[in-house]
């Protein structure tokens, strides 16, 4: 369900676009930079970069995790969420029976894996989105454990990380999706008041509501190279306004120039540069 | 299509309805006659063509727009302009108010009436410009102790590549959490279109209502249409499915209150659909007079932060 997810077109919305690009190879091991191939393992060793052209590949939540934090030093929280499915939506098919499907292929609750662990020894909470599980997409799961994420780091007096991948909103719970929105804008808000640090990191992709709402409002904004982080997707301005989209649009180096983060840091230095940020923050409020 | 195991469920909807504070000291026979057609609708499972009627009816063009209310309910009006970095989004229009003799800021979106006016104002589809002007005077209205009012109509924030490039994402989060910090009173009413993110900029808001006809959504339904079915003339079926209308985000606890309209609908009595608005939009400030700025902030949050539904 998840390779590469390039394309990606969404205001607010759930995305599961199968890649579409690069159109023949879509093999998830084959570089769409350079068209090199690899085993998992190669790909495992490498932080998921290619070795040959610096493609950065997409991340599962479980994998991220291992990659950024001291070894063993992760503990789960909320694993047990589920959704519901308060509208019965049916569109094509029933949003259970998407729900069950998602589980059963990624293994996950939903399309966040939250905890708590350190960097560098640095303690922390993490707040890590996967987009395989229905292409990231925020329903009230994933609303409800980033805002308890929030509320932890701010029991331990320590700063919030969050990695996002994510379409946007998830439709199929229709409005209450779009109330994810102002719920984690307001448990950002709470963790601030508390004095405790968000940093936010994005990855491919961060679009829609998601950038609309907790993922924009880190203390400090890092993007991995080539993330696409625009809140309507390319597809949906092309088509809205004719107009010819420019080659980075929407894409984190467009976002740089124009001032909206504060570094691109590529996968081998992500661990590292939270590290740095984590020293630099601090423990929030507590020595 | 009246099924009877609908009916203990419209019960429960119709006695939830009935008791919204915001709406009470209302005029009676409006209310009545409104609880009425939700009774109709809430009682029969509607149809696709039903759902699709509402939407339309929420995009009516001769719908009153925030500057067809602000003429109505406001006694003296001043406009401000500009976010007071680069430029002035007439999709969004602020300013001060009087409401019963008390300053009030108002933000709300703003559709053109005819095809020019449309054009300069985008349709209602404000850039990050916009919501930076929004930001400003809520943070005005805050210095001020003036209670914020805004009114939600928009088919979505606009999509291209200057609002990108300008962080149209970012602006919307950032005006929510300007609204959640707000030490003041605020009300939000989905007067038309509530369209998505771009409307959620303008409705983190202590009460938040919809008028009867307005719809508030997570998409449009021709964008849900085209992703999920593949086929953006599904939109019909796209609306049925995720039920955008204000009976519906009233039982999701998304809203606090249904305005009434007139009617067959606010476009047909523009004088009539202010008085109702100003009615719900006093008697909710009212509700809000004597809390702290703290206690506002706290019960805003929460509102909030209890949203959405697990397994």
């Amino acid at each position: 369900m998840s390779s590469t997810p390039q394309g990606i077109d969404v205001s607010i919305e759930d995305k599961r676009v199968v890649a579409e690009q690069p159109p023949a190879k879509g093999h998830p091991n084959t570089c769409p930079g350079c068209g090199s191939h690899y085993r998992d393992d190669e790909l495992v060793k490498h932080l998921r970069m290619c070795p040959h052209c610096g493609h950065h590949f997409p991340v599962r939540a479980l994998e991220r995790i291992a990659q950024l934090l001291d070894e063993g030093t992760f503990i789960e929280e909320c694993a047990d969420l589920r959704s519901a499915d308060p509208l019965g939506f049916f569109d094509l098919r029933p949003y259970v029976e998407r729900l069950a499907e998602a589980e059963t292929s990624t293994g996950l609750g939903d399309a966040m894996v939250t905890g708590g662990g350190r960097i560098e020894g640095s303690a922390c909470r993490l707040a890590v989105m996967d987009f395989a599980f229905m292409g990231g997409s925020m329903g009230s799961v994933v609303g409800e454990k980033f805002a308890r994420a929030c509320e932890s780091a701010t029991a331990a007096g320590v700063p919030l990380v969050s990695i996002a991948a994510s379409g946007g909103a998830r439709m199929q719970e229709g409005i209450l999706a779009l109330m994810q929105l102002p719920k984690t804008v307001c448990a950002v808000d709470e963790l601030h008041d508390a004095g405790c640090a968000l940093i936010s990191v994005m990855t491919h992709p961060t679009t829609g509501g998601l950038l609309a709402s907790f993922a924009s409002l880190g203390d400090v904004l890092l993007a991995e190279p080539g993330a696409l982080m625009s809140f309507a997707g390319p597809r949906v301005v092309q088509q809205t306004t004719k107009e010819k989209l420019p080659e980075d649009f929407g894409r984190a180096e467009q976002n740089l120039r124009f001032g909206h983060i504060d570094a691109i840091v590529p996968r081998g230095e992500l661990r590292p540069t939270i590290a740095r940020l984590l020293r630099l923050f601090g423990s929030c409020g507590q020595l | 299509m009246a099924s009877s195991d609908a009916e203990p469920g419209f019960r429960e909807r119709l006695s939830k309805l009935a008791g919204i504070k915001s709406l009470r000291g209302t005029k009676l026979p409006a209310e009545l006659e409104r609880l009425q057609r939700q009774l109709d609708r809430l009682t029969e499972e509607e149809t696709e063509e039903e759902v699709w009627e509402r939407v339309l009816l929420a995009r009516d063009e001769d719908r009153p727009y925030t500057l067809d209310y602000v003429a109505r309910i406001f006694g003296e009006f001043f406009e401000l302009h500009g976010d007071r970095g680069r430029d002035d989004d007439s999709a969004i229009v602020a300013g001060l108010g009087t409401l019963d003799g008390k300053t009030v800021a108002l933000i709300g979106q703003q559709k053109g009436r005819d095809l020019k006016e449309r054009v300069a104002r985008n349709f209602g589809m404000a850039y990050p410009e916009g919501y930076r002007k929004a930001m400003r005077v809520m943070e005005l209205a805050d210095r001020h102790s003036f209670p914020v009012l805004t009114l939600v109509d928009t088919p979505g924030a606009y999509p291209g590549v200057a609002a990108e490039q300008h962080g149209q994402g970012g602006a919307i989060a950032r005006s929510q959490a300007v609204m959640a910090r707000l030490g003041v009173p605020t009300v939000a009413v989905v007067i038309g279109e509530g369209g998505s993110g771009g409307a959620v900029a303008l409705a983190l808001a202590d009460k938040v209502l919809m008028q009867e006809n307005a719809m508030y959504s997570v998409i449009s339904p021709e964008g849900c249409a085209s992703i999920l079915w593949r086929d953006a003339s599904q939109a019909q079926k796209a609306a049925a499915a995720f039920k955008p209308d204000a009976a519906h985000c009233l039982e999701l606890e998304v809203i606090d209150g249904i305005v009434p309209e007139p009617a067959g609908g606010a476009h047909t009595d523009h004088d009539l659909a202010a008085e109702l608005l100003r009615e719900a939009v006093t008697s909710a400030f009212a509700e809000l007079e004597h809390v702290s700025p703290d206690d506002l902030r706290r019960a805003r949050r929460a509102k909030f932060r209890a949203m959405g539904v697990l397994a």
